[in-house]
């Protein structure tokens, strides 16, 4: 058996790769960001106690754990299109991804903040801070710290799973590919390519939040631990 | 308002009156009365399980009582209406686990409370935590995390932490507990400065000889009464067979 590989054609639309993987590493630094602040809030609620708040929060984190991304994906697609809406297909796409990647932090999160040990906001209680100044300044960086691993792999697969944003035609990476191959007629070359730009693409992730990790907990980086 | 304004320039700081505390069925505090004057050191002192902790805490309103008064600062704590973070203000409370802030430095721990609460400005509140510091022996350990510090060390810092608020009571809750006699000791003579300096305290121990050096009064809980009370001579002198044998049994 003999593999015939030729990536002569394909390397000469590097900057079609070079502009996929950006609009992927875009669509991952969107939903993060936007993602976080979903699951900071998410947990918030579920953690409230208030009747409204904690149903909406658990009704929405089952409603988006139980379905596929790829339905998710064309229910905003389509819900938008039906309401006579149009938006370009990477705005859909960022939406689409934010919402989904937001039910998982919200659970994240809310693990983080039960990890918090109650005697701890009794201390910040009993120094008059207020509810929410003892989320902010004695429960969100300490939560966050504890799941901050679980955070950065939940982040790192949204990226990956953004590829099957390529369905509705945001012109992401698996996207450029997939026109790359229809073109070339190397495909198995052309996926050989995008794995690795993946791969480049987690790595380059995973370097972003161990950064932002010696930024945001200083501590580790004065004790010589950072996550 | 006036009454508010009596009882805060007059002489009693803490006063419990009459006040029943039940989890479900057991029954922990069955009719506690007892009073603190201004600069007043009081020691509860009982065996485990008798409410001591359960006292404490409803002083500072971490438990609502089921009938009864408790008068703090002039602020009816028993009353759903309590301003909870003004009697906050005014009450330093110290638990056994220091409870430090573990991502903040030490003196983010202490400034946090007088910047946020108070809105003192970031330099005041630097001095401030200098000075308290100071106070509690441990102003070189000020950029330290809370783990690069021992127990003791961390619970004068807690208190230290406390005293930035200014509190007009410290509530103290079994604090030396956790700690081995040497440190333990480090942490008595900081409460015993407090004392020296006017502070109004409320503690919560097991040193029986470090209750009777301090305590102005003692207050013996049993079955959640209070069942005997007076001047730290009872601790030499115990008038209850029940406060006898607490006594000679060691704890
Ligand atoms: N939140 C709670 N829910 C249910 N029961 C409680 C609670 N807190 C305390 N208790 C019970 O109330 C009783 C009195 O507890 P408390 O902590 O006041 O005792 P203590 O005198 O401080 O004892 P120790 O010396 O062991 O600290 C105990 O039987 C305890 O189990
Ligand atoms: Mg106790």
């Amino acid at each position: 058996m003999k593999i015939n590989l030729d990536f002569g054609a394909i390397l000469e639309r590097w900057p079609s790769f070079v502009s996929g993987a950006i609009m992927t590493l875009e669509l991952a630094v969107i939903a993060t960001v936007l993602g976080t602040a979903i699951g900071v809030l998410g947990a918030i609620a579920r953690r409230s106690g208030h009747p409204v708040a904690t149903r909406v929060a658990a009704f929405y984190v089952e409603s988006i754990r139980n379905t596929p991304l790829l339905v998710q994906i064309f229910l905003v697609y389509f819900g938008l299109a039906s309401l006579g809406v149009k938006f370009p297909a990477f705005t859909v796409a960022a939406a689409a991804l934010t919402i989904n990647v937001g039910a998982y932090t919200t659970e994240i999160i809310r693990a983080g903040f039960d990890a918090i040990p109650k005697a701890q906001i009794e201390a910040a209680e009993g120094l008059a801070l207020s509810k929410p100044q003892i989320y902010w300044h004695v429960v969100m960086l300490p939560a966050i710290e504890k799941v901050y691993p679980a955070l950065t792999s939940q982040f790192v697969l949204l990226m990956l799973a953004s590829s099957v944003t390529s369905q509705i035609s945001a012109e992401e990476l698996t996207a450029v590919a997939n026109y790359i191959q229809s073109d070339t007629y190397r495909a198995f070359e052309t996926y050989i390519l995008v794995a690795i730009a993946y791969v480049a693409l987690s790595l380059v992730m995973r370097a972003g939040f161990y950064g932002l990790g010696l930024v945001m907990f200083p501590r580790r980086r004065r004790l010589g631990t950072p996550l | 308002m006036s009454d508010i304004a009596n009882v805060a320039t007059g002489a009693t700081v803490v006063a419990l009156t009459n006040v029943h505390k039940s989890f479900g069925p057991l029954k922990v505090l069955d009719g506690v009365t007892f009073d603190v004057a201004r600069g007043d050191v009081l020691c509860i002192i009982g065996r485990s399980g008798s409410g001591k902790s359960t006292a404490l805490r409803c002083i500072d309103r971490f438990e609502t009582i089921d009938s009864g008064e408790i008068v703090v600062c002039g602020r009816k704590v028993h009353d759903p209406a309590l301003d909870l973070r003004a009697l906050r203000q005014d009450v330093g409370i110290v638990f056994q686990s220091y409870n430090l802030f573990p991502h903040l430095t030490i003196e983010e721990n202490i400034t946090l409370a007088p910047t946020c609460v108070k809105g003192t400005s970031k330099a005041e509140a630097r001095e401030q935590a200098r000075a308290a510091l100071a106070q509690v022996g441990l102003s070189d350990k000020i950029q330290h995390y809370p783990e690069q510090l021992s127990g003791g060390q961390q619970q004068r810092a807690a208190i230290a932490r406390s005293l930035a608020m200014r509190p007009k009571v410290m509530l103290f809750d079994e604090v030396t507990s956790a700690l081995d006699p040497e440190l333990t000791g480090e942490v008595l003579k900081v409460i015993e400065g407090l004392a020296a300096d006017g502070m109004t305290m409320v503690m919560v121990t097991h040193e029986m000889g470090f209750a009777r050096s301090i305590a102005d009064r003692v207050v013996f809980m049993h079955r959640g009464k209070v069942h005997e009370h007076g001047t730290a001579a009872v601790l030499t002198t115990p008038t209850t067979p029940e406060l006898a044998q607490f006594l000679g049994t060691g704890l």
